[in-house]
C-alpha cells in the first residue's frame, strides 16, 4: 500500500514537470505563432531547448552523480559539430528532412557518448576539484580542436586535416565541408521548437527513468557514501561511466539541436569553451543540485533574462551578475537561510516549516 | 565447518605493525565479538577483512575460499557485509532505498529497461519493495520507509545500516560498534535484534563493540586484540576473567 | 639559438602564470574554493595602471602601487562580501557559482566604464633588452623584469609564510580551521589576507601581463587566469613552490608548442599534458595525497 502510494509520488512529480514543460511551451508556441513574440525571443526558443537539455543532462552529472564537470559544453560540440557535418554531406543524398535528422541526432549523440565514455574512463578516478579541472581541460580540448579541424569530400571520399584547406589535397570538384575556424556553413536547418520540445522531453524522461531505478540508486549511493556503496558491492566505476556517459549522450542531444538551428556552426570560447560550460552549471546550481524540475525552469529563466533586461540596455550584463550574486547568497548563506527561516516562522506561527523536496 | 579463517593477518603501515599475526575462526552460525581497548586494531582488522586494506601478510578464507586481497565489492559479492563505526548510510535517499541499494546484486533489470519502463522493471522494482519492507521490518523501520535516511533518528540510523547490510545477502555480517551512542534501552533492544537476526536468517556475525553488558550478552566466543596483537581467544566467560585481558582494559 | 629565445620567453610567460597561480593555489589552500574572478582583479589592475598612466600621467611605478592597493582592498571586499557568507553553506558549489557572477560583475563593470574596445597598454618596464650571442638572441626588458619579479615575490612569499606569525597562521588554518581557531588563531583576519596577498599579486601580474602583450580589454584576465590555475593544479594546488614550478613548466610549454607545433593547438596541447600529468599523478606534481579515513 505504501510502497505505491511513494512509487506514484514520485511519478506524480515527473508528470507535473512534463505537463509543466508542454503549458509553458504552448504558450510560448502561440505567442510567437500569433506575432506576439519579439523577433529576438523568437530566435531563443529553440536554444532555450538545447541549453535547457544541456542544463539537464549537467545536473545528471553534478546533482544525481556528484561529480562536478566543467566541460559539458565539449560534449555539446561534439553533438554539434558530427551531427551538422553528416546533415551538410547528406543534404542531397537525404532529402527527407526528418530522416535526416533522426540520422544526425542518433550519430551525435552516439559520438557524444562515446567520447563521454572515453574521457569517463582515465577521469572519473578523480575526485573533486580534479575532476572539475580535468573535465575543463578536455573541454576546451575539443572545442580548439573542432575549431582547428578541416575536413573536406571529393570523389575519393573524405579528407582530414588540422592545418588548413590547401592541407586537404582535394581535387577539383571537392568541396570543404568542415573549414577550421569558420566551421561549418550550410547546414539544413532542420530543427524548430516543436522537435526542440520533444527533445527536452525525451532528455527529461530518461534523466528521471534512470534516477528511479535499480541503477539511479547505485548512482546516487555512490553520489552519497563511497565506500558504503562499495561495501554493499556496487561497481562504483561502471555506474559512474554509464551515468557520466548518459550524461555526455544527453548534452550530445543539446548540440544536436543548437547545430540545426544555424545556418553556420563555429567552434568559439563564447557557445563550446569553459565559459559556457560554467554558465550551464550556473543553471543547474540556481535551479537546484539534484532537482532536475530546477534545471529545466533556471535554465529557460536565464537564457531569456538577458533579453527581459534589454531595456536596461548597457547595465543588463552587470544586473544579470549582481542578481546572481545576490540570488546565491539569499538562497545558500546560512545566515540568509536563518533570517528566512524566522521570516516563515513569523508568517505561519508555526515553527513546523522544514519540508525540503528533491527531486 | 569453519565460515571464516584468519590465518598470521599482518598489516604495516609506514614501519608500524598495526596489526601483527591475527587470528581467528568463525564456526557457521555463531556469534562472535572482537573487543579491545581504542587503537588496538579492531577496525584495521575489519577493514582487511573487507578488502579496504590490503593486507601485508597472512590469509583470509570465508567458506574455504581465499579471498585475501580482493577487492570491497568482490568480497561483498563472496558474502561479507558490514556497518561502519562513523555511520555511512546514503543520507540523501530514503530509507527504503537505502534497502534497495544493499539488494542491487540479486535483482536485476537492463538500463535500457529502466529508460523505457519495460514490464521487467516494474515486475522487478516489485520483487525489490516487497524484499526492502521485508527486512526493514525486521529492524521495526517498515514504518519510516519514505524517509529520508538523514532525517532518521541515530538508533534507528545503526539499524538501518544493519539491514542494507543484510540486504546484500552475506554469509558472515560484521558490525562495527552497533551499540556507540545507544542508550541503554536502545542497546538491549538492538541485542534482542542481532540475535534474531542470527537466528532468522541463520546468520554468522562478528562484532566489535565496547558495551560489555552487550559483548557478554550476546557473544558466544572473544578474541581480545591489544597493541594490535591477539591478547585472548575462547569463551566469552573465560576470556574476560583472564587476567591479562583485565589488565589491559584496566591498566596496572 | 631561436630555440634559446623560445625558451626564455616560456619562462616569463611562465613567470606571470606562476604569479597568478600563487592567488589561486593560497586562496585554494585556506578558503578551499576555487576563486573564479582571480583572473578579472588582474584586468581591474590593468586598467588601474593604464588609467593611471594615459589618464593620470604617473610614472609607472607610483600607477603600479595605486594598482596594487586598490587590488588589495577589491579582493578583501569581495571576499567580505561575496565569499564570507557562504563560508559553511550546504554545498562547496555555492561558492563556485558566487565567484562566477563575481567575475562576470567585474567584467561588465569593465565594460561598462571602458568599452569593448581594446586599449593599447604601455609598457611600464623601463629597463633596456639584453643583446646576446651579437645580437641572436634579444632578452626584452620586459622578460627580465617579469621573471626577476617572479623570483622576488616566490622567496618572500616563502619567507613570509615560514617566518612570520600571520604566515604560519596562514599554514595552520589550510590545515586545520576549526583546530587553528581554536588555538587563538584569528581565521577570519587570515583568510582576508590570503585574498589581500592573491589579490596584490594579481595587480602585478596585470602589470607584467599588459607589458609583455599590450593590450587590454575587458575579458584579458580571463584565459590567463584559467590557465594559472592550471598551472596551480599541475603543480599541485595548495603549494606555493608547486604553483611556481607549475607556471613555468606551462608557459614553457605554451610558447614551444605555439612555435613548434602549431599555434593555434597550443592550448589545447597545454591543456593535453595538464590531463596527462593529473592522470599520472592526480594531485599534482607537489601535491600531497589525503585518503578518506573508513
Amino acid at each position: 500500500m505504501k510502497k505505491l502510494l511513494k512509487m506514484s509520488k514520485t511519478s506524480k512529480q515527473n508528470y507535473i514537470t512534463y505537463a509543466m514543460v508542454l503549458v509553458v511551451a504552448l504558450i510560448a508556441g502561440v505567442m510567437d505563432a500569433t506575432g506576439n513574440m519579439s523577433s529576438l525571443m523568437s530566435g531563443l526558443l529553440v536554444p532555450v531547448c538545447a541549453y535547457v537539455i544541456l542544463a539537464v543532462a549537467l545536473n545528471l552529472c553534478v546533482g544525481i552523480l556528484g561529480e562536478l564537470s566543467i566541460g559539458h559544453a565539449g560534449f555539446m560540440c561534439v553533438g554539434a559539430f558530427v551531427s551538422a557535418f553528416f546533415s551538410k554531406l547528406m543534404a542531397s543524398t537525404i532529402p527527407v528532412a526528418w530522416i535526416r535528422f533522426t540520422l544526425a541526432l542518433i550519430l551525435g549523440v552516439g559520438f557524444s557518448a562515446l567520447i563521454g565514455f572515453l574521457i569517463g574512463l582515465p577521469v572519473l578516478r578523480l575526485k573533486g576539484d580534479y575532476l572539475a579541472i580535468v573535465t575543463l581541460a578536455f573541454g576546451e580540448i575539443i572545442k580548439n580542436v573542432a575549431a582547428v579541424l578541416y575536413v573536406g569530400r571529393d570523389s575519393k571520399g573524405l579528407h582530414f586535416s588540422l592545418q588548413d584547406t590547401m592541407s586537404l589535397g582535394l581535387e577539383k570538384d571537392g568541396e570543404v565541408i568542415i573549414k577550421g575556424a569558420q566551421g561549418i556553413t550550410g547546414t539544413p536547418n532542420d530543427s524548430n521548437f516543436v522537435i526542440g520540445v520533444i527533445l527536452v522531453l525525451v532528455t527529461l524522461i530518461i534523466v528521471n527513468n534512470l534516477v528511479n531505478s535499480r541503477d539511479g540508486r547505485a548512482i546516487m549511493a555512490i553520489r552519497d557514501n563511497l565506500i558504503a556503496a562499495e561495501s554493499v558491492g556496487i561497481n562504483i566505476t561502471k555506474y559512474k561511466l554509464i551515468a557520466f556517459s548518459i550524461s555526455a549522450a544527453l548534452s550530445g542531444i543539446a548540440g544536436v539541436l543548437y547545430a540545426h538551428n544555424l545556418n553556420t556552426l563555429m567552434s568559439t570560447s563564447k557557445n563550446f569553451g569553459y565559459n559556457m560550460s560554467i554558465m550551464i552549471l550556473v543553471y543547474v546550481v540556481l535551479g537546484g543540485i539534484g532537482n532536475i524540475r530546477g534545471s529545466v525552469f533556471a535554465a529557460a529563466l536565464l537564457v531569456i533574462l538577458p533579453e527581459l533586461l534589454r531595456f536596461l540596455n548597457d547595465y543588463r550584463m552587470l544586473i544579470y551578475a549582481v542578481i546572481l550574486i545576490v540570488v546565491m547568497l539569499f538562497n545558500w548563506a546560512p545566515s540568509a537561510l536563518a533570517f528566512r527561516e524566522k521570516v516563515k516562522a513569523k508568517w505561519k506561527k508555526t515553527p513546523d516549516s522544514t519540508k525540503k523536496e528533491v527531486a | 565447518m569453519e565460515l571464516l579463517e584468519v590465518k598470521d593477518l599482518t598489516i604495516i603501515f609506514g614501519g608500524l605493525h598495526a596489526v601483527d599475526g591475527f587470528h581467528l575462526s568463525i564456526k557457521k552460525g555463531q556469534l562472535y565479538g572482537l573487543i579491545g581497548p581504542n587503537g588496538a586494531g579492531k577496525t584495521t582488522v575489519f577493514n582487511m577483512l573487507t578488502g579496504v586494506y590490503r593486507p601485508t601478510e597472512g590469509k583470509i578464507f570465508l567458506d574455504g575460499k581465499d579471498i585475501t586481497g580482493k577487492k570491497t565489492v568482490e568480497i561483498n559479492q563472496a558474502g561479507i557485509a558490514r556497518t561502519f563505526q562513523n555511520i555511512r548510510l546514503f543520507k540523501k535517499l530514503s530509507v527504503l532505498d537505502n534497502v534497495k541499494v544493499g539488494l542491487h546484486n540479486q535483482y536485476h533489470y537492463s538500463t535500457l529497461a529502466s529508460i523505457l519502463r519495460l514490464p521487467s522493471y516494474f515486475k522487478v522494482e516489485e520483487q525489490m519493495n516487497q524484499k526492502a519492507l521485508e527486512l526493514l521490518k525486521v529492524f521495526d523501520l517498515d514504518q519510516d520507509a519514505d524517509t529520508t535516511a538523514e532525517n532518521l533518528p541515530y538508533g534507528k540510523q545503526r539499524k538501518l545500516e544493519i539491514a542494507r547490510a543484510l540486504a546484500t545477502g552475506p554469509k558472515l555480517l560484521l558490525l562495527d560498534e552497533p551499540a556507540a551512542g545507544m542508550n541503554p534501552n536502545e542497546t538491549l533492544e538492538l541485542m534482542k535484534t542481532i540475535r534474531f537476526v542470527r537466528d532468522t536468517f541463520d546468520m554468522t556475525i562478528l562484532l566489535i563493540e565496547h558495551d560489555m553488558k552487550l559483548v557478554s550478552g550476546i557473544c558466544e566466543e572473544l578474541t581480545v586484540l591489544n597493541f594490535g596483537k591477539v591478547l585472548a581467544q575462547g569463551k566469552t566467560a573465560d576470556v574476560l576473567n583472564n587476567p591479562e585481558v583485565i589488565k589491559a582494559y584496566l591498566g596496572e | 639559438m631561436q630555440f634559446l629565445s623560445y625558451f626564455i620567453n616560456g619562462i616569463s610567460l611562465g613567470s606571470i602564470y606562476a604569479i597568478i597561480a600563487l592567488g589561486y593555489t593560497m586562496v585554494y589552500g585556506i578558503a578551499k574554493m576555487l576563486n573564479f574572478a582571480h583572473g578579472d582583479i588582474i584586468m581591474v589592475g590593468g586598467y588601474i595602471i593604464y588609467v593611471a598612466v594615459a589618464t593620470l600621467g604617473l610614472a609607472p611605478l607610483p600607477s603600479i602601487v595605486i594598482a596594487v592597493v586598490l587590488c588589495t582592498l577589491l579582493g578583501i571586499l569581495v571576499e567580505k562580501v561575496a565569499y564570507k557568507p557562504l563560508r559553511n553553506a550546504g554545498s562547496s558549489l555555492a561558492v563556485l557559482i558566487t565567484a562566477i557572477g563575481v567575475s562576470y560583475l567585474l567584467q561588465n563593470a569593465a565594460l561598462l566604464i571602458f568599452g569593448s574596445s581594446t586599449k593599447a597598454f604601455t609598457s611600464v618596464v623601463t629597463v633596456p633588452a639584453i643583446h646576446l650571442f651579437d645580437g641572436q638572441v634579444v632578452i626584452s626588458g620586459e622578460v627580465v623584469v617579469t621573471v626577476i619579479t617572479c623570483f622576488i615575490i616566490m622567496g618572500a612569499l616563502v619567507l613570509f609564510i615560514n617566518k612570520t606569525k600571520a604566515g604560519q597562521a596562514m599554514l595552520a588554518v589550510s590545515e586545520d580551521k576549526g583546530a587553528a581557531q581554536l588555538m587563538g588563531i584569528n581565521v577570519n583576519a587570515t583568510i582576508s589576507l590570503t585574498f589581500a596577498i592573491g589579490s596584490g599579486l594579481a595587480a602585478i601580474a596585470g602589470a607584467l601581463l599588459c607589458s609583455a602583450y599590450p593590450t587590454l580589454t575587458p575579458y584579458t584576465g580571463s584565459m590567463p587566469g584559467i590557465k594559472a590555475f592550471v598551472a596551480a593544479v599541475f603543480g599541485g594546488i595548495g603549494s606555493v613552490p608547486g604553483a611556481l614550478i607549475g607556471g613555468i613548466i606551462l608557459g614553457i610549454i605554451e610558447i614551444l608548442s605555439k612555435a613548434y607545433i602549431s599555434s593555434k593547438l597550443s592550448d589545447a596541447i597545454v591543456f593535453g599534458i595538464l590531463i596527462v600529468v593529473l592522470l599520472v599523478k592526480p594531485t599534482g606534481i607537489l601535491g600531497k595525497n589525503i585518503q578518506e579515513k573508513v
